[in-house]
């Protein structure tokens, strides 16, 4: 036989082996990384969320506007002044050790989030003081502060109940071998490898799910994922890269969808965190200088192809908590360069941190460009993330570029940054008027005066330039026109409800 | 001196090897900016949580007693645990050790198909097109990135042909077939490079024994001219070749950090890489101890069978 021909035949009993064997439907997702432990209260990583999203249920949703709706839960009352909240919960739920989700389970979830060591949920719920078991299916949890916010943490890992049982026996384990409530229960997992999940039959709402199977692959390399997502390997992609659109967008077996993200592309400035908050802390006019020398239209038209949005606030354009009274301004080179004499500061330089990765990496450079033109000299800094992230809390730093993925409510993009002493307030910014409306947000459950808090807060920020938001990003999924029933969240989290494989 | 002496001797060298290694690692890890635990903190970065990462994983001892309880464990097979699966390091080790020992025995075994005749032919042929040909293509095996012939080879093969799965790996007791696709473009990808080394020293190799006296004399004494390359000039000059493939197969064995990327192949490499980026010293630690302690066994095979390959050793 001549090696063509059996080259051929090789290939074809590869091909035959690579045929689907059964007709059992099998979504395939491809992953941006590896997820890190898969336990709802040691859980880190954004990436294991989606993977959560099959596997564990929780207390409550959002639904794609960010409405508050009942998941484990089915309803929810605060007490007169919000220092209490009772929950209802949903009756003849089943964990997928066969184990009844019941009020017992909801006070154990709560406080095993709250005395894991390294829980990364604690300071997300930190507020809950004590659960009180009302009957069965209802439960108190008593708050330490009125906290209105808190209802949005319970619609993540905080509020995934894993069965009370398997925790005790896996201990910290767990991860190794979740067990929660949600639409799927957890087969195997290779670590980098994959994570295999299979349909729970005893599921609440089964009549909305499905797929017999779901398999996550974690791929690193953008281009492999979306040559795999072409080969038909996988079905979906999350967060799909802005320089792969147009490949999916051409190729009529593929779909891609994109919604705004909760959160922003943001450069703090060093206000006041030691020494080097001088330049730019000395005087409020220096911030707004280089706000004002920004073109943010320029930089998501040029780096990103227009697929971006352009932000100047801690919520997207999209967001109601938007104040529509502060757009992004337009670039004023003469007013940036008065604001700087005026502060005495003509030739100012400053240098900015940038982690080693594509987009903000080339977003800089278009920053230094038009800053330059300002008469501003802005030094750009690699600097490997965690090594960026810790200048910035030691306060070793100008100036440097990060994100915040976002939150559903909108205290979790802004309470932490900007009140004095906040946990992520690497500025060290102080202002105990915007303190003020902030905590009064917390307080507040009426929807339409906390819009007015915030909107109010946003003046402020907006005027003292703590930190600068450039762009907001869409959250994009690639996925085959085999795929029916998919609705994007701005969570970027894909929801296997309704979720079918043709 | 006796073939026993020999090993024991090399054996015991191994140790002080090893614990350099592992001071070496160790430290280095040591300088890399970035603290661990906040690295483990991710977005949250509050204080408390911080503390107590710090606390829960030795990270507020000195380095030398953080070394000590590291080594005093490794000694008793207890590699620790990942700071960021949770999963003890030993497991994560064994998990990924058949894969990338497939990965890289299939490479080794295209290499070899490969870059040996190829070589033979070009040394047998020298200054004709079939010997530049081979030159070329052990040129472009050398050079060619292996991320961007892995991606062409997942276009042609995957996406346009549709013939092979695109990445992911499954275990040959799961489904030999499907294994054998999985593993079949990414041992091709490293293969090629690898055969281009061997191919250009088998080449000089060749070239140099088909020169020698005694290849001269089989010739005159008219021995057919398949023998005198086969059995004659070959076997001497494959000796150089036992400890190049030996170090190759070595280096295939530590990751292949960029394949196994791009084939999302969950081997080695990959372990290595995500354990640098998160901070994960201990899985950092146990791959480059692993590894290392592969590389140094696998150089000893080759000194045993050089040992038996060439008589002069023996004397």
């Amino acid at each position: 036989m001549s090696w063509t021909r059996r080259l051929t035949a090789l290939i074809t009993l590869l091909l035959l082996a690579a045929s689907p064997a059964a007709a059992q439907s099998v979504l395939r997702i491809g992953l941006n990384d590896d997820p890190d432990a898969l336990d709802p209260t040691i859980s880190r990583a954004y990436v294991g969320r989606l993977v959560f999203a099959a596997l564990c249920d929780k207390l409550f949703d959002v639904t794609p506007e960010l409405r508050i709706v009942p998941q484990l839960a089915t309803s929810y009352e605060w007490a007169a002044d919000q220092r209490s909240i009772v929950l209802k919960l949903r009756p003849g739920v089943k964990f997928h050790d066969g184990e009844p989700f019941n009020a017992e389970a909801v006070r154990f979830n709560i406080e095993r989030h709250q005395t894991t060591p390294g829980s990364f949920r604690k300071p997300e719920i930190g507020e809950i003081k004590s659960v009180d078991v009302i009957n069965d299916l209802m439960v108190r949890l008593n708050l330490s502060e009125p906290l209105v916010p808190l209802l949005a943490a319970l619609t993540d890992r905080a509020g995934m109940m894993v069965s009370p049982k398997a925790a005790k026996e896996l201990g910290d384990r767990f991860g190794t071998r979740p067990v929660c409530a949600g639409p799927f229960k957890f087969v195997e997992r290779v670590a980098q490898g994959k994570i295999v999940v299979a349909r729970f039959a005893d599921y609440w709402d089964k009549s909305r799910i499905h797929a017999d199977r779901v398999e996550f692959i974690p791929i690193t390399d953008s281009t492999a994922r979306l040559a795999s997502l072409r080969s038909g390997d996988l079905q979906m992609i999350e967060r799909v890269s802005p320089t792969d659109l147009a490949q999916i967008r051409a190729d009529s077996r593929l779909k891609v969808v994109g919604v705004p993200e909760l959160g922003y592309q943001t450069i703090p400035f060093n206000v006041k965190n030691g020494p080097k908050g001088t330049v730019l802390g000395s005087d409020v006019r220096v911030r707004q200088a280089i706000d004002l020398a920004i073109d943010r239209e320029t930089i998501v038209k040029t780096v990103f192809n227009n697929e971006y949005i352009p932000g100047n606030q801690w919520v997207s354009p999209s967001s109601p908590f938007y104040n529509a009274k502060f757009p992004v301004q337009k670039r004023d080179i003469a007013r940036a360069r008065q604001l700087l004499r005026e502060a005495g500061q003509p030739n100012l330089a400053f240098t900015l941190i940038v982690p080693p990765e594509r987009d903000r990496q080339e977003a800089a450079l278009v920053i230094q460009a038009m800053l330059a033109e300002a008469g501003i000299t802005m030094t750009i800094q690699s600097q490997e993330n965690v090594t960026m992230l810790q200048a910035g809390r030691r306060g070793d730093f100008e100036a440097y570029f990060t994100f915040w993925s976002g939150r559903p409510d909108p205290d979790g993009n802004v309470y932490s940054f900007s009140t004095c002493g906040g946990a992520q307030n690497d500025s060290h910014y102080c202002n105990p008027q915007l303190d003020a409306l902030l905590t009064k947000a917390r307080h507040v459950a009426d929807p339409a005066e906390r819009k007015k808090l915030y909107a109010q807060a946003t003046e402020i920020l907006v005027r003292d330039v703590p930190r600068l938001v450039l762009w907001h990003r869409r959250v994009f999924t690639g996925y085959s026109v085999r795929v029916q029933g998919f609705t994007p969240y701005p969570d970027g989290i894909i929801r296997f409800q309704g979720l079918k494989l043709s | 001196m006796p073939l026993g002496l020999y090993i024991a001797r090399r054996l015991a060298a191994l140790v002080p090897t090893l614990l350099v290694v592992s001071v070496l690692i160790f430290s280095l890890q040591q300088l890399l900016p970035g603290d661990p635990a906040l690295a483990l903190a991710g977005e949250e970065h509050d204080a408390r949580v911080v503390a107590a990462i710090r606390a829960k994983y030795h990270l507020d001892k000195p380095v030398a007693v953080q070394y000590a309880i590291w080594l005093g464990n490794v000694v008793h097979g207890d590699f620790g645990q990942s700071l960021r699966n949770r999963i003890p390091v030993s497991e994560l080790l064994a998990s990924k050790l058949p894969v990338t020992l497939e990965l890289a025995g299939c490479s080794m075994l295209i290499a070899l198909l490969l870059g040996i005749p190829a070589g033979v032919l070009s040394a047998t042929r020298k200054g004709t097109p079939i010997d530049a040909a081979a030159n070329l293509l052990a040129l472009s095996g050398l050079s060619v990135p292996h991320f961007w012939l892995g991606i062409m080879l997942i276009l042609l093969f995957a996406v346009r042909l549709g013939w092979l799965p695109a990445s992911g790996y499954v275990p040959p007791w799961e489904d030999p077939l499907k294994n054998l696709a999985t593993i079949l473009l990414p041992s091709f990808v490293l293969g090629t490079g690898v055969a281009g080394v061997l191919m250009r020293h088998t080449r000089s190799a060749m070239l140099q024994t088909l020169d020698a006296d005694y290849v001269r004399t089989a010739r005159a004494k008219s021995v057919p001219e398949r023998l005198v390359v086969l059995k004659h000039a070959l076997r001497n000059a494959l000796i150089p070749i036992i400890t190049l493939g030996a170090i190759e197969f070595g280096r295939l064995l530590s990751g292949a950090v960029l394949t196994e990327q791009i084939f999302a192949i969950p081997g080695f490499g990959k372990l290595l890489v995500d354990g640098v980026f998160n901070r994960d010293y201990a899985v950092v630690q146990a791959v480059v101890l692993v590894s290392a302690a592969l590389y140094l066994a696998l150089n000893l095979l080759a000194d045993i069978l050089y040992f038996f390959a060439n008589p002069r050793l023996r004397g």
